[in-house]
């Protein structure tokens, strides 16, 4: 038998003043071997349905339930129990789960993006194609399509962004991990036609310049992407153009 | 009660690839729009969409669309109507040009061009050598479609109510459809959209079954609106079993795998598809895949300790092509089963995948139900796209690939028609008193709370739903499954009605975002056992083994499903499938084999 124990940041804005953790138990007969952490937080619902966390599709594609267990930013739904389980097992022995930090909580583990989006929006992250003939397909070599990888495939769940003592400290100005990886991803791309003028306008003391390569963004990338190297790449290339 | 009202000239529930293809027309024409949606829009469930979109591009071999037509119009099970058919597959060509315009990274040939890959069911000069028709960024296509359609989005400014639950259509005195109640899920509050259109992009519904492909949050919320508006339903017994979903798990793996060489293998190593497809093997449409592999298994070929699942091997396969073309199939094999592909078979089995049912509609979006004379009546006003509705192009069997494609195309057609109709409304639309008594009695049923009296939450009835139509509507199905379905139902809405919620909470309750869902999702449950056990007769994606032959005689014709009180009897009606195309000749029934 064996009995999991987690502490989980609770906040319901009606009753609490201040954030609380509550202790949370599951007995189990073993560790189950392809129980994802979001299998067991399902679980834990089913004993208190008043626990809220966003989840969706279950596979690490949409991005919904980041959130920071035992002191990383993880998806909960690709993240293995037994994983998380073994880093406290020798220790205290109790899975701690957090909010993503840096963000207004709403309530429980859920918190307010809003702030996170605007910052992607920010950064215009939409293709800007050649005027004109809408009949052909605009053609991009091989070599200059793999320049996306790397970059086209964040999911926005904001673990990078949440992880980032830059942008803990200017949220309201700093756009980011992950708006900068969306940016360097349109300056990359050779179909886009407002290279310059993208570089231009992130050329910014705060919005690209708070990064001091902490490389936090690149350590919680669930997706394994890089945002801190393309951050890099991004200010080398206003620099060389 | 009091609700705050918001005006629009077209509200669109939903923003998935329908929903948001739809938007950004609406907004680049200036049509005050708002997209609703339960998540942030880029989790909407297109994003988990792996292969890619087909269009009769001849990137890789030559092409047609005409080919394309008639490999759809088969892999229909004929059931399909061919005048929408040869729309979509017309239109395709443009809207994969348009999507490459708004950003999408497709990936690409040595020549620059869009990459496209073999997939099941697809052919060339109707029905000879494999086909290479499905336009794909890696194996990654939704979610690439799905970002670069939100991109365009924020640029064309359009407005979004994120978070927002919809709860039900609601008509005016005059009974026609003028409004939506939706929920504010981070405050509690409700809030009633008023619009001169309301389209429908709530997507699928096989969170109905226990094993699926399936978000959390495709449970079918705008189908059941329709019910509740008195509407039909068309087709609702037709369900898509992926054939390879990982075993015990039933998260998608692609088709492309089976597109770039893998091989299904049984217990003995044997690459069996030869059996059951002897040209087509792998590449056979969905529903044929998926019982050659449920046969294996039964029939005691199946692979692992308890003999349940079938082997993907794509260990033949150069290992430089798996990473480049199949990155996130690797990633999710990785992650879920401990395997690297490139050296180990995939364990997979049939998962719930796709609906290919849906609110009727016609090549231009707009809802159509029967009136008191039994016709078959177009609704002003209302539309629906995407995997929610059923126009019909996917019949009783959808192709891979070809459910990007649809959302896209009828996305569009469905915006140009609303804009064409806005044109011509008077604008004191708004003016009627809106009926909200039907609504209010659905939102008191669940601001109740009461603990103590309740057996169960929505999170463990709705384990409790799946199980129930796994076993009675599954990959199989008989007249004494299917009665047992209806007995376990009626069992199962009893304890519906008792249930009750703990939360009290008004802020993010997602307990009560639970029950509603699982409103919805039973009405569907009912929607897909009646309509099933009526037809007697497999085709495509339904197969009843009590009537296991085609019967284009008594079934070649579309099944309607109304809710009635009770549940357990229902309004079942049938019109017949459309066989006359656009501007080409029919492609008459004929046997499908691959």
């Amino acid at each position: 038998m064996l009995t999991l124990r987690f502490s989980i940041q609770r906040y319901l804005p009606e009753q609490d003043r201040i954030p609380r953790m509550q202790l949370y138990e599951l007995a189990l007969a073993q560790m189950p071997r392809d129980w994802m952490l979001l299998d067991a937080l399902e679980h834990l619902r089913q004993q208190d349905p008043t626990l809220a966390f966003r989840s969706s599709c279950k596979e690490g594609v949409c991005g919904s339930d980041g959130m920071n267990v035992n002191g990383k930013n993880r998806l909960s739904c690709i993240t293995r129990l037994s994983t998380v389980w073994d880093e406290v097992k020798d220790k205290d022995g109790i899975i701690k789960i957090h909010p993503l930090p840096g963000l207004p909580i709403i309530r429980d583990l859920v918190v307010d993006m809003n702030q996170f989006f605007q910052h992607y929006a920010a950064v215009q992250p939409w293709l800007i194609p050649p005027a004109g003939d809408r009949d052909h397909e605009l053609l991009q070599t091989p070599t200059q399509r793999a320049e996306l990888e790397g970059l086209y495939e964040c999911i926005l769940c904001a673990c990078c962004t949440t992880s980032c003592p830059a942008f803990w400290w200017n949220p309201d100005k700093f756009h980011g991990p992950a708006a900068l990886l969306a940016a360097q991803r349109f300056v990359s791309d050779s179909r886009d036609q407002h290279t310059q003028t993208r570089l231009q306008a992130l050329d910014d003391a705060y919005g690209t310049f708070r990064c001091r390569n902490i490389q936090n963004c690149t350590a919680n990338c669930p997706k394994g992407l890089d945002p801190s190297g393309a951050i890099r790449a991004l200010k080398r290339k206003m620099l060389t153009e | 009660m009091e609700f705050e009202t918001y005006h629009f000239d077209a509200v669109i529930v939903g923003s998935g690839g329908a929903g948001l293809r739809a938007a950004l027309m609406l907004s680049e024409k200036g049509i005050r729009t708002a997209v609703v949606s339960k998540v942030f829009p880029t989790r909407s469930h297109t994003v988990a969409a792996q292969g890619g979109i087909n269009a009769a591009l001849g990137n890789i071999l030559p092409d047609n669309w005409l080919w394309h037509m008639y490999d759809t119009i088969k892999g229909s099970d004929y059931l399909g109507d061919q005048d929408a058919i040869e729309y979509m597959c017309r239109e395709a060509p443009d809207v994969v040009r348009e999507l490459e315009h708004f950003g999408v990274p497709f990936s690409r040939t040595e020549s620059g061009k869009i990459y496209q890959r073999p997939f099941g069911g697809q052919s060339l000069n109707f029905g000879q050598r494999q086909a290479a028709r499905t336009c794909a960024a890696a194996d990654r296509t939704g979610h690439a479609i799905l970002h670069s359609l939100y991109q365009q989005n924020l640029r064309a400014q359009t407005t979004f109510f994120v978070e927002h639950q919809a709860i039900d259509l609601i008509r005016d005195e005059r009974g026609d459809i003028a409004a939506l109640m939706v929920l504010d899920i981070a405050t509690g509050e409700y809030k009633v959209l008023r619009s001169r259109a309301i389209m429908l992009a709530t997507g699928g519904a096989a969170q109905l079954f226990r094993t699926n492909t399936n978000a959390r949050i495709n449970t079918g919320d705008g189908l059941a609106m329709i019910l509740r508006a008195g509407l039909a339903l068309q087709d609702m017994e037709f369900w898509q079993f992926h054939p390879t979903g990982l075993s015990g798990k039933g998260i998608l793996i692609s088709e492309a795998a089976r597109g770039e060489g893998g091989v299904l293998r049984n217990a003995a190593g044997e690459a069996f598809m030869k059996h059951y497809a002897p040209h087509a093997r792998e590449l056979a449409s969905r529903d044929v895949v998926a019982r050659a592999i449920a046969i294996e298994v039964q029939e005691g070929r199946g692979c692992g300790v308890n003999q349940d699942h079938v082997w993907l091997d794509l260990t033949h396969l150069d290992s430089a092509l798996i990473k480049q073309r199949l990155p996130a199939i690797r990633e999710i094999a990785l992650t879920f089963a401990g395997i690297d592909i490139c050296q180990e078979p995939i364990p997979v089995y049939p998962t719930a995948h796709y609906m290919m049912g849906g609110i009727p509609t016609n090549i231009h979006g707009q809802v159509k139900t029967l009136n008191d004379q039994g016709e078959v009546e177009v609704l002003p006003n209302l539309f629906a796209v995407g995997e929610c509705a059923c126009v019909s192009v996917h019949g009783a069997n959808r192709l891979g690939g070809n459910s990007l494609l649809d959302i896209v195309v009828f996305g569009r057609a469905a915006a140009r028609q609303l804009i064409e109709q806005l044109s011509h409304q008077p604008l004191d639309y708004f003016d009627a008193p809106l009926d909200l008594q039907p609504v209010e009695r659905r939102i008191q049923r669940w601001q109740a709370c009461d603990a103590s009296s309740s057996d169960g939450t929505p999170a463990s009835l709705r384990q409790r739903l799946q199980t129930i139509m796994e076993t009675g509507c599954g990959v199989f199905r008989t007249e004494d499954t299917l009665n047992k379905c209806i007995d376990d139902l009626t069992e199962f809405s009893a304890q519906v009605d008792k249930l009750m919620l703990q939360d009290r909470s008004e802020v993010f309750n997602l307990e009560r975002l639970e029950a509603f869902e699982l409103e919805n999702l039973l009405a569907l449950a009912w929607a897909t056992v009646h309509s099933a056990r009526s037809r007697q007769e497999s085709r495509g994606a339904h197969y009843r083994l009590d009537y296991s032959s085609r019967d284009d005689d008594n079934w070649l014709k579309h099944t309607l499903y109304f809710q009635s009180q009770p549940v357990n009897t229902p309004r079942l009606a049938y019109v017949p499938v459309t066989l006359q195309p656009l501007t080409v000749p029919s492609f008459p029934p004929k046997k499908r084999v691959y």
